[in-house]
């Protein structure tokens, strides 16, 4: 029997932002390319659609901070389209009496104590450096132990060079915090709690931690190593959907294909390497390469299917920690919200509610015994302030990040979602209390509702929690860290991949220099 | 049995259900534990019991024997993606030897495969292992479950085993071809059900007897009573040692390490290795360990387990072999070793290193010897030698030849 010759080299299995990155390189590299959504538009979870009728919203994350600038230039991003509305977005810790914080860049305005004045930017440059050793290691596919292979130990090397180079007091601190809690770390630095409070949400944002959770420190330093930085906080004009759009221009015009309402069914095998996927259509598609954007759980147990792997590392994918903790609030406002104290101006920035580290961890708790906490900590922008267009005219959009809600909630949800949409706005509504009486729609996207809409197993934004066990070296798992799975011809590039998740695209890009290294 | 109104730590071992009538029948009083149990290591004496597996006819109680289910639609699927050999060709009412191996190709156990039905198998295996058949069923519709202490079973082994089953009224019984299974009934119509295997670990005529926990004292009496024109005489694992080491049959945790309890690196085996390489189907289909053990079979065997003929007649026990008499370059090690009464030979199973896995290559043995505590060192020559040792024509005849 013959087989009709693949029309493509390669196939990315979902369009979402790595996805769209690893496509682009590997079409300008000069593959045929192939990229396959199963929704009705490019992005993955990064994308822009309506919620409430004339409003509209990032649905994921909302604010862009991870990507590195380079990579952002070499797909010319700008020229297909990127705008941002608002760049280096400051950071308002709010406080419950009216003493508001304000972050930006290396200061910190309005802290109550001198010393936690003085200490910020000695933190910040601490925290910084440490970061920038680490930030290499972002940038390629993280090298095997015992390979024998020159490559993975000239990565290693470099690493240890890296860290050796902080020179002795930096580099016992880094040694001394990696593995520490946040919450500990912050007391040894700062005494008020508002700052702790802040510094202790970005350290938990987005994962399955609480500020008392071991290796939260080495999560902070993580977002410091992305290459953004977070002093570049930058809202997208049109939302996280443009980014992912101008993605999927950049990859059309580096010669991709792409695909929409096309669902990948499954991973076709034969003779023990890939094939190709079939769509949930039936169409089969040949191609000797397949790309995986899809998380690792999707792609090995869903797609692929585990007659296909060994006994072991199906254990170790199902036994991945991939259940999300995050949850999205979105809200449609008649009026402009008015926080007590705070300038109109701050709210083009990021909001926190998480007064201190205590109410963080208070937070968490519930989550522990599957529960919503009672009083969520809180990541909120008014995008609509930069980006009018989102919204119908005078009309705003309140996107927030809500901690903590668990995936496998006690009891059911849909008694419950409009019970945690309303603690959300009454939470808010200790700053702003007139925000309860002008809303006038709003969506909740629980852990459970991201799984749906966006096919990642466990609702998870970086497809697998980022701790110290499945980090780096063994990210997902052992046996697929570097981009390339046990299965010949298959590949993985999302977030669940090193360096991991939010809208930064690195894996997307490394998993396509690895596939070029070993497909060509 | 589990149901002992003992709590299990004031009897840490179990009983299996032939415990009272192997205690009445031991002369030595020699038990040791097996998986849990407390099991016979010697009836009476190791040579009597071992001729009686070749000679006439022998009761070994294999109830500590690790037993599964296995069952539901994917079950065939799962077989096949757990272990190496192709179970599609494994038809109802057959048994297949089979082993099974970890992601890197180390084998974690060897046993039997029964099919007992289109869709539910038996695995029998040395270890207990439900943890590793878990992972493995992952993604697949199939049900496991442990059923070590619901089947009590007797191993007949022997040249008289078949004429003793024939005088004890199982009809048929002379049809039953190795690895087949069937069911019976002793004598009447009335008697509990009976399966029966013709399967065993003596590389001889013989029968494995599966059978409800209660039914099991009346079988053994019943063998017993009328195996005493036939010879019959119950052995324990010292004797069996012996003749499964004449078939060239492996011990687990004596020729390999069970590479889910391994703790050191490179202890663990393959079934290439091992000498078991005609198990491996790698034209089946994916199963765990397959791409570990292409990529061994492409870069060739490094070692493997072979037969040795050792000079003299001390079993060469944990002997280290070396390439030359002065033993200055080591060549492997011995993991299995007996004088074979049958044989008359000074046979080992040994793990060595290439190049001496042919047949007809000589290596040296170093054996201590205890000569009323008085330690003596010899470096006597070994040849490898095609297994197994032996390996008479009965075992494999349908019917049975007379005796």
């Amino acid at each position: 029997m013959t087989q009709p010759a693949p029309r493509y080299d390669c196939i990315v299995v979902g369009a979402g932002h790595n996805g769209l990155v690893c496509a682009h390189h590997l079409a300008r590299a000069g593959r045929s390319v192939l990229v396959l959504e199963a929704g009705g538009q490019v992005g993955g979870a990064a994308i822009t659609r309506e919620f409430a009728p004339g409003f509209q919203v990032s649905a994921g994350a909302h604010l862009l901070h991870l990507m590195p600038p380079r990579l952002m230039r070499e797909l010319d991003l700008a020229a297909h389209g990127l705008k941002f509305a608002a760049e280096r977005l400051k950071t308002v810790a709010l406080a419950p009496g009216g003493a508001h914080l304000t972050l930006a860049g290396d200061a910190v305005f309005g802290a109550p104590d001198a010393a936690d004045q003085a200490a910020y930017p000695r933190w910040r440059a601490l925290m910084q450096r440490l970061a920038n050793a680490l930030h290499p290691a972002l940038l390629e596919a993280p090298p095997r132990l015992g390979s024998g292979e020159w490559r993975d130990g000239a990565a290693l090397l470099r690493l240890g060079w890296a860290i050796r180079r902080l020179g002795r007091h930096d580099m016992r601190e880094l040694l001394r915090i990696a593995g520490m809690c946040v919450h500990d770390l912050l007391e040894e630095h700062f005494s008020s709690p508002l700052l702790r409070g802040a510094l202790a949400f970005d350290a938990v944002l987005g994962s399955n931690l609480g500020p008392r959770s071991p290796g939260t420190v080495l999560s902070l330093l993580y977002r410091m190593a992305a290459p953004g930085g977070p002093e570049a906080l930058a809202q997208p004009e049109g939302g996280l959907g443009a980014v992912t759009r101008a993605l999927g221009r950049a990859a059309v015009a580096a010669g991709a294909e792409l695909r929409t309402n096309s669902a990948v069914a499954r991973i076709l095998m034969r003779a023990d390497r890939v094939c190709g996927v079939a769509l949930a259509s039936g169409e089969e598609i040949a191609a000797p390469v397949v790309i995986s954007n899809a998380d690792p759980r999707t792609t090995f147990l869903g797609l692929l299917g585990s007659e296909h792997l060994d006994a072991g590392f199906v254990r170790r994918i199902a036994q991945l920690r991939s259940r999300g903790l995050a949850a999205k609030v979105h809200l449609a406002l008649d009026a402009l919200p008015q926080f007590r104290d705070l300038d109109p101006e701050a709210l083009r920035g990021r909001l926190l509610v998480a007064p201190s580290p205590d109410y963080v961890e208070d937070a968490y708790n519930h989550a522990k015994y599957r529960e919503y906490s009672a009083a969520p900590a809180l990541e909120v922008t008014v995008p609509t302030l930069a980006d009018p267009a989102l919204a119908p005219a005078g009309r705003h959009v309140v996107s927030v990040i809500a901690q903590y809600v668990p995936y496998d909630l006690a009891g059911h949800w849909p008694q419950q979602r409009q019970r945690f949409i309303e603690r959300v706005i009454d939470t808010l509504a200790v700053y702003a209390p007139q925000l309860p009486a002008s809303v006038c729609g709003s969506e909740l996207l629980t852990p459970v509702d991201i799984e749906r809409e966006f096919r990642i197993s466990g609702g998870h934004w970086h497809h697998a929690e980022l701790a110290f066990d499945q980090f780096f070296l063994v990210r997902p798992v052992p046996g697929a860290a570097q981009y390339r799975t046990p299965v010949p011809g298959l590949f993985l590039c999302g977030a669940g991949c090193h360096p991991g998740g939010g809208v930064m695209g690195l894996a997307g890009r490394n998993a396509a220099r690895q596939v070029m290294r070993e497909a060509a | 049995m589990l149901t002992e109104s003992e709590p299990y730590y004031r009897q840490p071992l179990l009983k299996t259900p032939f415990h009272e009538q192997a205690r009445a029948a031991s002369q030595v009083d020699a038990f040791i534990p097996w998986s849990g149990y407390t099991t016979v290591d010697v009836f009476s004496s190791i040579e009597q019991e071992y001729f009686a597996i070749r000679n006439s006819c022998s009761l070994y109680d294999i109830t500590p024997m690790i037993k599964y289910r296995i069952g539901g639609p994917d079950a065939a699927r799962f077989l096949n993606r757990l272990t190496t050999r192709d179970i599609d060709r494994l038809a109802p009412g057959r048994v297949q030897y089979n082993v099974w191996c970890d992601d890197d190709g180390q084998i974690i156990d060897d046993g039997t495969v029964f099919r007992l039905d289109a869709d539910e198998y038996r695995l029998c295996t040395a270890e207990r292992q439900l943890d590793w058949l878990h992972a493995s069923a992952i993604g697949f519709d199939v049900a496991i479950t442990e059923i070590t202490d619901e089947i009590a079973a007797l191993s007949l082994q022997g040249p008289t085993s078949c004429a003793l089953l024939k005088a004890l009224g199982v009809a048929g019984i002379e049809r039953l071809k190795p690895f087949e299974l069937g069911h019976f009934a002793l004598g009447a119509a009335a008697a509990p059900p009976l399966m029966i295997s013709r399967t065993g670990f003596t590389g001889d005529l013989g029968y494995e007897l599966w059978m409800r926990p209660e039914d099991a004292a009346g079988v053994w009496d019943a063998l017993m009573m009328t195996g005493q024109g036939y010879g019959l005489r119950p052995i324990g694992s010292r004797a069996l040692n012996i003749a499964r080491l004449e078939a060239g049959f492996l011990q687990p945790n004596a020729d390999f390490v069970s590479a889910a309890h391994a703790q050191r690196s490179g202890t663990t085996r393959s079934p290439l290795e091992l000498g078991l390489g005609w198990l491996v189907d790698f034209e089946k289909g994916h199963f765990t360990g397959r791409r570990a053990l292409l990529a061994e079979q492409r870069r060739g065997p490094r070692r493997c387990l072979v037969g040795l003929d050792v000079a003299g007649n001390k079993p060469a026990h944990n002997a280290l072999l070396y390439t030359d008499r002065r033993g200055r370059v080591q060549a492997g090690s011995v993991t299995s070793a007996a004088w074979s009464p049958t044989c008359k030979r000074n046979l080992a199973l040994a793990m060595v290193d290439v190049p001496y896995l042919d047949d007809g290559a000589a290596v040296w043995a170093e054996i201590y010897l205890n000569r009323e505590l008085v330690w003596q060192r010899r470096m006597v020559r070994a040849q490898v030698v095609k297994r197994p040792f032996y390996a008479p024509a009965r075992r494999r005849a349908t019917p049975p030849p007379e005796f």
